[in-house]
């Protein structure tokens, strides 16, 4: 813990060239394999990969217009960025690249953006699909970390718990190359049965595969109570104490983090 | 059924998105080292023959462009949406960006007599110099009707039915084939390149030439004196009533 007085931020040099292709996958296995391609071939400019499912895209199409670039929908989309200082060197890599995908059939179908309008609408596709989530009812949100393989076995298993569910959906997208998944179990309005059904059902799962409960965002106020699925109980007393060395009257930040119940 | 063949035309520009800086020199804008794309309304003039053909109107797209070396990557971009050829009409390094209209039209007359289409397509105009000359001056010197600002093209009975954008609304004309067209913005939503077409594009033939191959002299007719920024906005008055805007708007001349 600490106190922040002052900042000064280290901008790097805004990228001249950035690129994106977008794959259609009719299994997550292969939008593992995508991927990982994405890695191997193009490693040092790739700046965003981002995977998405068939409710998120049919979720952006319906609730915001916005178009798929594909004419048939698939399961799941994987999004590649690439950002570099040249133009013609990070296209031939992409080039390369979008053709060994071709060739060893990783993805059921791709595009690739040809313009900066193109690229924009390609990842607005992305970054829309909180608010249009939000529109098919209340979103439980869960934001975890798993092992690449893993993850999208977790979201059929609270697929199943919801069936009985009626009108109820799950959204799940994430940032694939930190193994991050956000989790978005959908029913058409606040239900306390509902949250006791996923929750901590998918806390549980996350501990057993031994990933992170919270990703990206952090436990702040509402998970900080769950800490426990992701750090033992000595960890967590050292934790404690070591706050107590800079937070005595705990006056810093309170009730976040650190288990309060 | 398909028997109609197709010229289209694309030139590649600074892209559409790119923030522009004004040459030291005042002679024109930077291009080095900036994001260059197909020309917008160039798209939509090739995603018109590709949704003809689709419709088995149209049996071959033919797509042209004049400029220097890295316009063959605007016509495999035109390829990879679903031209079936290209043809890449090189303008040396130094005299390209001095291209203008009445040379591309004279090129494109050319490339008409080479390839015989029954419609000529380009875009309405280009981006970069916002000329909307080179569909009017083809279509003059072929002396073939023109459809201008298209933003609905219609065939049927060898006949297209087009609907312009003009100032007033929308002008429905017919013309009679042979016929040069500009496309719109609002004519049809361009695609995306995708994965199997960017890999056959790879195999399309880019046929190469000349303006010198095709006896038309790209000597410029119009000299750029300057290009400068448009003049900085600058802040307004704000006054207190009534009485006092209208003493300022009769000072100022404006009533």
């Amino acid at each position: 813990g600490g106190v922040i007085t002052d900042v000064s931020l280290l901008l790097p040099q805004a990228p001249s060239s950035v690129n994106v292709a977008m794959f259609g996958c009719d299994t997550f296995e292969k939008v593992i394999r995508t991927f990982r391609l994405a890695r191997q071939s193009m490693g040092e400019i790739v700046s965003a990969c981002e995977f998405m499912d068939r409710t998120c895209m049919k979720a952006v199409n319906e609730q915001l217009s916005l178009s798929s670039p594909f004419p048939d929908p698939h399961p799941f989309y994987f999004i590649v960025e690439t950002s570099g200082s040249n133009q013609e060197h990070d296209m031939d890599k992409l080039e390369a690249y979008v053709g060994r995908v071709f060739e060893e059939g990783a993805a059921d179908d791709g595009v690739l953006a040809t313009s900066k309008d193109q690229a924009a609408r390609l990842m607005a596709l992305r970054e829309n699909i909180a608010p249009a989530l939000k529109q098919l009812g209340y979103n439980y949100k869960y934001d975890v970390s798993l092992p690449l393989g893993q993850m999208y076995s977790l979201v059929e298993k609270v697929r199943k718990v919801l069936q009985s569910v009626e009108g109820s959906h799950i959204g799940s997208y994430g940032h694939i190359a930190d193994g991050d998944l956000h989790l978005n179990p959908i029913s058409p309005r606040y239900s306390k049965a509902v949250l006791g059904m996923i929750e901590p059902f998918i806390y549980e799962e996350v501990a057993k595969l031994r990933g992170s409960i919270s990703a990206e965002h952090g436990l702040g106020l509402k998970k900080a109570n769950y800490l426990k699925y992701s750090k033992d109980s000595e960890v967590i007393e050292m934790m404690r104490t070591l706050k107590e060395v800079f937070d005595p009257n705990h006056i810093m930040n309170p009730y976040k983090l650190l288990p309060w119940k | 059924m398909a028997s109609l063949r197709v010229l289209v035309g694309c030139k590649r520009v600074i892209d559409y998105a790119v923030k522009i800086r004004v040459r030291p020199d005042a002679l024109g804008v930077v291009t080095d080292g900036v994001k260059h794309s197909m020309n917008p309304f160039d798209e939509n003039a090739i995603e018109e023959a590709v949704r003809m053909k689709q419709k088995k109107i149209v049996k071959e797209i033919v797509v042209a462009s004049c400029g220097g070396t890295q316009s063959q990557e605007t016509i495999r971009t035109a390829l990879a949406m679903g031209a079936d050829r290209g043809i890449h009409v090189e303008i040396p390094k130094g005299t390209d960006e001095s291209l203008q209209p009445l040379a591309v039209a004279k090129i494109f007359a050319k490339l008409v007599e080479k390839e015989n289409p029954d419609i000529v397509i380009l875009g309405k105009q280009a981006i970069d110099d916002d000329s909307n000359q080179t569909t009017q001056l083809l279509a003059g010197i072929l002396e073939w009707p023109q459809g201008t600002m298209a933003s609905v093209v219609e065939h049927s009975e060898g006949k297209l039915k087009i609907t312009r954008e003009v100032d007033g609304g929308l002008e429905d004309i017919s013309v009679g084939l042979p016929a040069v067209i500009s496309a719109d913005l609002r004519l049809n939503e361009p695609r995306y390149a995708t994965l199997p077409n960017i890999m056959k594009a790879k195999k399309k033939k880019i046929e190469k030439m000349s303006p010198e191959d095709l006896g038309v002299d790209v000597t410029p007719r119009l000299k750029v004196l300057k290009v400068v920024d448009p003049p900085v906005r600058e802040a307004g008055d704000k006054v207190p009533d009534v009485s006092t805007l209208m003493d300022k708007l009769k000072e100022k001349g404006h009533i």
